[in-house]
């Protein structure tokens, strides 16, 4: 059977996505360039017997999302600039809450309000430490419409898995553009659902410090226990033992690192025998692509790193392609002023140059501005 | 004894974290009686808290409860009844987290009217903080913040809900327990949005500095100065100088949203 | 007049504000290093006040059973 295509725009097709990921509720706010996403879901979760409501104000949005997830329905919200910097005490919430949500943020150019139609990728950092204090953080970076739709859904189910707020790091310009996607059968992707506890309600610990994973029960379905954003014990109650502070804290970071060979995701591209690297996500990546591919034709041993998971940031990968080939230097395009760069450079430790390629002028960075950087290292 | 709480409480978790003389435990008993004479399923019941004294009562009891961040107790709460309406859902907390850092929770709460529950718990004053003067603060009240008087305006809460759309609106006070618990029980049995502002004491951040000796004093200030809605309807405004009305202020029938978001958008179930 | 049987007391969680005995009518109960404590059960009319306005859950009255 043929598949079924569409022409659809990026921000739908998070919406899509996340339908066929499960998602029945969404709560959200207006604000460009993410709105298309939250008009979607209003219109689709009805049919789907899911519900929508756009809440007074980004923070409301964000909590709402959090209650549907400890009322057991999968939840989704989306947002821009300003937004995310509104979301973030609460997406602190669902990190040590251990809530699965996911949050889409259309990145535009910040700070403040910023440039609100202006395509950017400046909360690369806000995604990571947005909010205060140690903390673990998933974070995915579509550069297609089909990618939007794929990767809203791989944000569900690493949300579940790991019972942990994901963001959909996407910008402007994917959010907003209209391509071509095959849209996935039922069944054809995997949709992980939330596990249910098996215990007795009465030896239910929702927050088990001694344990990697445990079912988060739904309020409502028998389980009465107790929910807080202070620092808890293993039954959810709160603790000031700073013992107990550090083990739970190092636990939910240690949930997401030792997990990094399933959730980090990288698209090598012409890697086996690169001398010069370009690191890139999201629109960036496609520009870089063309680059790289153009550095080939001109005989220069060029390769892609391309994150589809940027946090946690793909160090693994970076770093075996440092230690297998002669690495002269890498390009990091970007569209800010270097977030990014900086954690190639950590990586890299100065066994080869990292120059990064930065733009605030809210058009994608051209591949002959690359090229022209690829060059610099041959 | 005259009621046994012990099936409500969590008793591992007692003595709880309120001061000596805090009123709160005492209203925590009116809304445990409330809850009981309504016969619900304990796994029915969610009871979602800000931050402040107030929003520490959900620990202290055997439902679902969720101590959320400051101020957001009621967008949580929005979420939750959205993804599981058969709970009954009570959003609560003090008068800063409600009507502060809260408030636009709150009002929007009121004017979209799906049926939750939601108490604020007014002393005046943050008491977790150490007493700093909140939107309830008697204009010229000491607090750590406003050392010389308050100088600020404050919030009538009951007001505040009527006029963004709240369709039950009844205040009660911590020495009125009888009423309390009947007041909470109606609430809870209201469809729609309804409020309950629970007058309330804080001893030690300000009664101890506001001219109370003791704390029940401050429960003996409740009764001098409460007057019953229906006495009040036969009183001067001369009269009711100074004092403050309890009862139901406020009641309408309006559709409430759930149904009409399902209605309206066709819900396919 | 039905009389108490017993007032238990949980000291642990009495936090010492003198709630109850300001509320008890009779005198039946008296403060003691900070806590509440039984003066005279003889006077306990089992009105429930102090159990009632008890915030700490510390005082339990029980009546007599009627004869």
């Amino acid at each position: 059977m043929a598949k079924k295509v569409e022409f659809m725009m990026g921000n739908h097709a998070v919406a899509e996505g996340a339908l066929y990921a499960g998602c029945r509720f969404f709560g959200g706010y207006p604000i460009t360039p993410s709105t298309e996403v939250a008009e979607r879901m209003a219109e689709r979760l009805p049919q789907v017997g899911g519900r929508f409501i756009q809440m007074e104000d980004e923070i409301a949005a964000m909590a709402s999302v959090i209650g549907a997830s400890i009322g057991g329905v999968k939840a989704l919200t989306a947002t821009s600039g300003p937004g995310l910097s509104l979301k973030q005490e609460n997406l602190g919430y669902a990190m040590l809450c251990e809530i699965p949500v996911v949050a889409v943020d259309v990145m535009r150019g910040g700070p403040s309000t910023g440039m609100p139609t202006g395509p950017s990728q400046s909360d690369i950092m806000c995604a990571k430490w947005g909010t205060h204090g140690d903390h673990p953080v998933i974070a995915v970076t579509p550069a297609s419409v089909q990618e939007q739709f794929e990767e809203t859904v791989r944000a569900f189910n690493l949300a579940e898995k790991y019972r942990c707020p994901v963001i959909v790091l996407t910008d402007a310009i994917i959010g907003q553009m209209m391509e071509q996607i095959e849209i996935p059968e039922p069944g054809e992707l995997e949709v992980i659902e939330r596990p249910k506890p098996t215990c007795k309600p009465e030896e239910y610990l929702p927050f088990d410090l001694d344990k990697d994973f445990v079912p988060l029960a739904a309020f409502g379905s028998g389980y009465r226990y107790h929910i807080t954003g202070l620092h808890h014990n293993s039954d959810g109650f709160p603790t000031n033992d700073p013992v107990l502070h550090t083990k739970n804290t190092k636990r939910l970071i240690e949930r997401i690192n030792k997990n990094y060979d399933d959730i980090v995701k990288v698209e090598e591209f012409m890697i086996d025998d690169a001398e010069v690297l370009v690191f890139a996500i999201g629109v960036t990546a496609r520009s870089a692509k063309h680059a790289v591919v153009e550095a080939r034709n001109a005989g220069i041993k060029a390769g892609l790193i391309r994150p589809l998971t940027i946090w946690p940031f793909p160090e693994k990968h970076l770093d075996k392609i440092l230690s297998k080939n002669k690495i002269k230097g890498i390009v990091v395009p970007e569209m800010n002023l270097g977030q990014m760069t900086l954690e190639v450079q950590r990586v890299a430790r100065g066994r080869c140059e990292v120059e990064g390629l930065y733009s605030l002028m809210l058009d994608p960075i051209l591949p002959a501005e690359i090229l022209e950087k690829i060059r610099r290292f041959v | 004894m005259s009621y046994d709480y012990a099936k409500y409480l969590r008793k591992g978790k007692l003595p709880h974290i309120w001061c000596a003389g805090c009123s709160y435990g005492i209203v925590l008993k009116s809304l445990i009686r409330a809850i009981d004479s309504l016969q619900w399923d304990k796994n029915d019941v969610a009871i979602v808290s800000g931050i402040g004294c107030a929003s520490r009562l959900p620990g202290y009891v055997d439902f679902n409860t969720l101590h959320t961040t400051h101020g957001r107790s009621i967008a949580f709460a929005t979420g939750l009844k959205l993804a599981n309406p058969k709970l009954n859902v009570l959003a609560m907390g003090g008068d800063g987290d409600m009507t502060a850092i809260g408030g636009n929770h709150f009002i929007h709460a009121c004017r979209r009217n799906l049926d939750i529950t939601i108490f604020v718990f007014n002393n005046n004053i943050y008491g977790m903080t150490g007493a700093q003067y909140s939107p309830t603060t008697p204009k010229g009240a000491w607090a750590t913040t406003s050392p010389y008087g308050m100088a600020e305006n404050n919030f009538n809460i009951t007001d505040l809900a009527i006029g963004a759309g709240a369709t039950y609106v009844a205040r009660t006070t911590a020495y009125h327990v009888a009423h309390c618990e009947k007041t909470m029980k109606e609430a809870f049995l209201h469809k729609g949005t309804s409020v309950v502002e629970i007058i309330n004491s804080c001893p030690t951040g300000f009664g101890r500095k506001n001219k109370f000796k003791t704390p029940a004093s401050m429960l003996m200030w409740m009764k001098d100065n409460a007057v019953n809605i229906e006495k009040a309807k036969n009183m001067s405004p001369e009269e009711l100088a100074g004092k403050f009305i309890i009862g139901v202020l406020h009641k309408v029938e309006r559709p409430e949203y759930l149904e009409t978001y399902d209605a309206t958008v066709g819900l396919k179930k | 007049m039905a009389k108490a049987e017993k007032i238990e007391i949980i000291e642990k969680w009495c936090k010492g504000c003198e709630i109850c005995v300001e509320f008890c009518p009779t005198g039946a109960i008296e403060m003691r290093d900070f806590k509440v404590a039984i003066k005279d059960l003889e006077k306990c009319t089992a009105c429930m006040q102090c159990e009632l306005r008890c915030p700490d859950f510390a005082i339990i009255v029980y009546k007599k059973e009627k004869e």
